[in-house]
């Protein structure tokens, strides 16, 4: 308890400076896409939250039966996100008191430059022809960074399963796409909240719409731009979009853009550090072998002055040496000397 | 004051008992998660799909195993040979620690015996993530070709290898720098793919370069508190040229981690003001960024420059923990307190029992490891048979 009071601390403080998301420094809008992918509009204008799509979701996917049914609609009154069982869900909302509620349906959105793609090590998500962003649970690691990329809060995980848990979410219904039919949603939505078509088209539908009736909509197709942009487009009645839970704050830089710079240092640093490196350790080196070679000459011209000393010490010692010697000689020859003379002397006295 | 058994005789010195706990409770959870799954012993959601096993484990262990490559890049590469002592347990630790990280990232993926996927089977290199398990796993082969040395000396007989290994040293530990680099600055670098998730006051594309910086001195920092704990438990282990260089390293490499926090700090004040982030400093955020800029990097950084001047070991090793737990408050903020912030607070994450008790089981097993070596190979001290060599 004590925690969530510390963090409920910290996000109040927080709320007081509204969305306050960041947004990445914009590039260029430039979408470049499959200039032939489709997506989905979604019209929350038209959406009047019966849970039909949900119910078809489910059955096309063959997902285990929810524990509430699809028809009970109280379901609606607590928030929900997509899990692990659940591709999509509609979100009740209610901006002005004084008006009826507003739904929205919530899933992936489909990205342009996907984010849970970008991420991924194993490489297990795709953007396909279609428009869809698949996965590929065979080579899936369960690292689960593509959630934590994921900027709509969108794939889910198989937490109870301890063997072959996968990350779960929204096809776009690509293999009935390939099939010829219309994504499970739409094809079930009574009310045409859903428009299945060419990304490019549902831009003109969704303004066009937007146009046609002032002062109903938001001026602005949630999705055209957010994170790069997404296949699946949203527009919604005023006051606002985040009335309904949509950040604002996205910005229009796609998850590869967020990454590249890191990435591209890679190169730079690998060709960089080991010459720089390489370098330093030669300079060491060189310093230790210049302190090596002045070590050795400081030795050598020790050794050198020891023996010049030894050498003027001998000679000196030689030349006292001589000296002695000399007198030794001189000594010896007086001696010589004297016992000849003596010897002379006394040949004389007996001659 | 020892706790080393070898000396007290006794198996069940506090310390054993604790250990003991923890391996039995590890072993529980461990048998649970693999049976059960990830959602029978961990509070992750969908929503939070990254607890404490990657704040922690990951994030904190990577970084604080930074002592590794700064040791051997300091003795070797920038030749203060007289640390040469110290270079044998900073790569023992390093070596340790990455084993660890790897080994709990098998507790943490879902599906685990596929792990090698991404750098055998097919490749994501788009993701942040990839380069980060590339660079990991070819270090850990590094660390552990750097580490070999000291078990060769230990089993006799190995010469030749030994004498390769040796040969190769300072390519290994160009290459642990260059891998280093990498692999610390990515791990910054993941979080900037989720710019919505992250509170700007830790969002900021100096994340790679400020997870680098502050892995130097997590690294330093640990190598002189590890020393220090070690110090009062081997040291009938340790010989005169680790003895000898012992002071002068901590105080040299307190020295070194003072510059850095202060480039650190910089840069974190500069990353403030290039993306204008000051109006969230007067939020309760703001003031828990405070807190960790403030409180466990200034703070700290001050004192390792006081310590410096005065030749103040005793300060120095306070700095040193001091440092070290800012690290782990600056990794558990951006991955788990920043992390989601404006998700209600019931939607938040809080690690569960068995989440503590497999980061705790984790250490665990890493220290009685470094144990279990220290007290037989050549680490602390010079093999006598190879008093010479310059290894
Ligand atoms: S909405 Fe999320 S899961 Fe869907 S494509 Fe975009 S990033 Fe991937
Ligand atoms: S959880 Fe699976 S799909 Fe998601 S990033 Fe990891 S490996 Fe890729
Ligand atoms: S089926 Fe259509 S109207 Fe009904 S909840 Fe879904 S989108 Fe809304």
């Amino acid at each position: 308890m004590k925690r969530r009071h510390f963090l409920g601390l910290l996000g109040a403080a927080g709320v007081t400076l509204g969305s306050g998301a960041v947004a990445t420094a914009a590039s260029s809008a430039d979408i470049k896409g499959l200039p032939n992918a489709g997506g989905v509009l979604f019209d929350a204008t038209r959406c009047i939250g019966c849970r039909k799509c949900e119910s078809a979701c489910n059955q096309v996917n063959s997902l285990p039966a929810p524990a509430k049914p699809f028809d009970d609609l109280t379901v609606l009154d607590t928030k929900r996100r997509t899990d692990a069982k659940t591709y999509t869900i509609v979100n009740k909302y209610v901006p002005q008191a004084s008006k009826p509620p507003v739904f929205r349906k919530i899933q992936c959105n489909h990205c342009i430059d996907p984010a849970c793609a970008s991420a991924c090590f194993v490489a297990a998500f795709k953007k396909m022809e279609t428009g869809a962003v698949v996965y590929d649970e065979s080579v899936c690691v369960g690292c689960r960074y593509c959630m934590v990329a994921c900027p709509f809060n969108i794939p889910a995980y198989e937490y109870d399963k301890a063997f072959t848990p996968r990350v779960m979410k929204c096809t776009l219904c690509h293999p009935r796409i390939l099939e010829g039919k219309l994504p499970g949603c739409v094809e079930a939505c009574p009310k045409e909240a859903l428009t299945y078509g060419k990304r490019r088209e549902l831009l003109n539908l969704a303004w066009d719409r937007i146009g046609a009736n002032p002062g109903l909509y938001v001026e602005h197709v949630y999705g055209e731009r957010e994170m790069g942009g997404t296949s699946w487009l949203t527009i919604a009645p005023k006051p606002s979009l985040a009335a309904l839970d949509m950040n604002e704050g996205l910005g229009t830089a796609s998850a590869p853009e967020l990454t590249s710079g890191a990435l591209a240092a890679v190169p730079a640093v690998a060709g960089i550090w080991p010459v720089l490196l390489t370098g330093l350790y030669a300079i060491t080196k060189r310093k230790d072998k210049i302190a090596e070679t002045e070590k050795q000459q400081a030795v050598a011209a020790a050794i050198a002055k020891a023996s010049a000393d030894a050498q003027a010490k001998l000679s000196e010692e030689l030349a006292k040496a001589e000296v002695a010697n000399k007198r030794r000689i001189e000594v010896e020859v007086q001696k010589a000397l004297e016992a000849a003379a003596t010897a002379a002397a006394a040949e004389g006295e007996d001659s | 004051m020892s706790t080393e058994n070898a000396k007290s005789g006794s198996l069940f010195t506090p310390w054993n008992i604790v250990a003991g706990l923890i391996l039995a409770a590890g072993i529980v959870v461990t048998i649970m998660r693999f049976t059960m799954g990830l959602g029978s012993v961990t509070n992750l959601t969908d929503n939070n799909p990254w607890g404490i096993w990657i704040g922690f484990d990951l994030l904190c262990g990577v970084a604080l195993a930074a002592g590794g490559y700064t040791t051997s890049a300091a003795c070797y590469i920038f030749g203060f040979k007289r640390f040469h002592g110290a270079v044998r347990p900073a790569i023992l630790t390093a070596f340790l620690g990455y084993a660890m990280v790897v080994f709990a990232l098998n507790y943490d993926v879902g599906r685990p015996w596929r792990l090698v996927y991404p750098i055998f089977y097919q490749q994501g290199t788009t993701s942040i993530l990839f380069e980060v398990g590339l660079c990991v796993f070819i270090y850990l082969t590094v660390l552990f070709l750097e580490y070999l040395p000291a078990a060769l000396e230990w089993k006799r007989g190995f010469d030749k290898y030994r004498g390769i290994l040796v040969k190769m040293t300072m390519g290994l530990t160009i290459l642990g720098v260059i891998l280093s680099t990498l692999h610390q600055s990515s791990l910054g670098a993941l979080y900037l793919i989720a710019p919505s998730k992250l509170h700007p006051l830790w969002y900021t594309a100096y994340l790679p370069v400020m997870f680098f910086m502050s892995s130097m001195f997590a690294g330093l920092s640990m190598v002189i508190f590890e020393g220090t704990i070690s110090h009062k438990h081997f040291h009938h282990k340790m010989d005169a040229e680790y003895n000898g260089g012992y002071e002068d390293l901590q105080l040299a490499f307190a020295k070194a981690a003072a510059w850095i926090m202060a480039g650190y700090l910089a840069m974190k004040i500069f990353g403030l003001s290039m993306d204008n982030r000051w109006q969230y400093l007067g939020t309760g955020y703001g003031v828990w960024w405070l807190v960790e800029v403030f409180g466990f990097v200034a703070m700290p950084c001050y004192c390792y420059a006081v310590a410096y001047r005065d030749r103040n070991l005793k300060l120095a090793r306070i700095a040193a923990p001091w440092t070290v737990l800012g690290i782990v408050l600056n990794r558990f903020n951006i991955s788990l307190v920043a992390f989601n912030w404006q998700l209600p607070s019931v939607d938040r994450y809080f690690p569960s029992f068995g989440e503590i008790v497999i980061s705790l089981f984790v250490v665990t097993i890493g220290v009685l490891i470094f144990r279990f070596i220290v007290t037989r190979m050549p680490i602390f001290y010079v093999h006598p048979a190879y008093k010479d060599s310059s290894h």
